[in-house]
């Protein structure tokens, strides 16, 4: 087989293990990432939110936010691993889609 | 690393925005001369790969997540400005479909995860390994090393962005209006995590990803492929 062949299926391993970067965060009981704080995390952090970045974080609504779908925020890992992993096969097809349209056009122009 | 809306005043996003302009119209123009179509797929799989691989948050037990990047990896393989545009294209992914970075932060995050990361990685990598064999052991150490600094420096410099907020947005009040913890926090926050932990990530992936191209396939680590 082909390295990219191989490359491929090493991708594609990684996306059915992603949950595990859902899973074990949960049973470490870690947090946020630093510095990535949604407003609760920040109101008990420093005991106010910045009004500028209240303002701020509102300013784009993402359509599959944190990698779960809306409305799915008090289902279980099970679920929400299920979303991690279509995430990710979706979020990777249109990076790699995109990609090719970049290749196209810059060697296209040559 | 993923700096999000609101974090960052408009001045800092702006001058981002306004830095990663030329390195990106460079990034192009150096990769439209260098790469041949073959390597298209491997650039996505780069793009693919760093994107699979910053949703493995690591825990800090009690603590903090992070994750690895991936970057360096893509630039030992593809060269440092092939690897920016490929993690450029995931990184705005991120941000634009799931939240996961700002899209005020877009510059700022490129700068930081798609630009230096690469580059320090890569010229590491490059000081390093000289002159040894493409199959050396010295090769594999090369890339653990470089990636491990790498990443540090890309958090270091993300601690930093965050830190100098407060010097200039305050309120009268003293509160802050943007990212609340000035150098003093952030910056040791930062680094420490990513030292002790997230850095260890990306240096093994990096090393055990070059150890098997080794064994699999040496062209991919010659030099003259972009």
């Amino acid at each position: 087989m082909k390295i990219t062949g191989k490359l491929l299926i090493g991708i594609m391993v990684l996306i059915a293990l992603s949950p595990l970067g859902l899973i074990l965060p949960d049973h470490f009981k870690a947090g946020s990432a630093w510095g990535e704080w949604g407003a609760d995390e920040m109101q008990k952090l420093v005991g106010y939110i910045p009004q500028g970045l209240e303002k701020m974080s509102s300013i784009w609504s993402a359509p599959i936010p944190d990698y779960a779908f809306k409305g799915w925020e008090e289902k279980g890992l099970l679920e929400l691993s299920a979303a991690y992993i279509i995430s990710a096969v979706l979020g990777i097809a249109i990076a790699v889609i995109f990609t090719f349209l970049i290749g196209k056009l810059l060697i296209k122009k040559r | 690393m993923h700096i999000p809306d609101g974090y960052l005043g408009p001045a800092t996003c702006g001058f981002f925005y306004v830095v990663m302009m030329p390195i990106w119209t460079m990034a192009s123009k150096i990769v439209k001369k260098t790469l041949n179509a073959k390597q298209v797929p491997l650039l996505a799989i780069g793009a693919a790969f760093s994107f699979v691989i910053m949703m493995f948050n690591v825990p800090i037990p009690g603590g903090t997540t992070g994750h690895a990047v991936g970057g360096v990896l893509i630039a030992i393989l593809l060269g440092p400005w092939a690897a920016c545009i490929a993690i450029t294209v995931a990184l705005v992914v991120q941000a634009l479909l799931f939240g996961d970075g700002g899209i005020t932060a877009i510059g700022a995050n490129c700068f930081n995860m798609a630009f230096v990361l690469p580059f320090t990685g890569y010229f590491l990598y490059k000081v390093i390994s000289y002159n040894s064999a493409v199959d050396s052991n010295r090769r594999v150490i090369a890339a653990g090393i470089a990636a491990y600094i790498a990443l540090n420096i890309a958090a270091g410099l993300t601690g930093f962005e965050f830190g100098i907020q407060p010097i200039f947005h305050k309120m009268a009040s003293g509160e802050a209006l943007y990212c609340p913890y000035g150098l003093n926090v952030a910056l040791p926050a930062m680094l420490s995590e990513h030292l002790l932990v997230f850095g260890w990530v990306e240096a093994i992936v990096t090393a055990l990803v070059v150890k098997y191209l080794q064994k699999q396939d040496l062209n991919l680590l010659k030099e003259g492929r972009a």
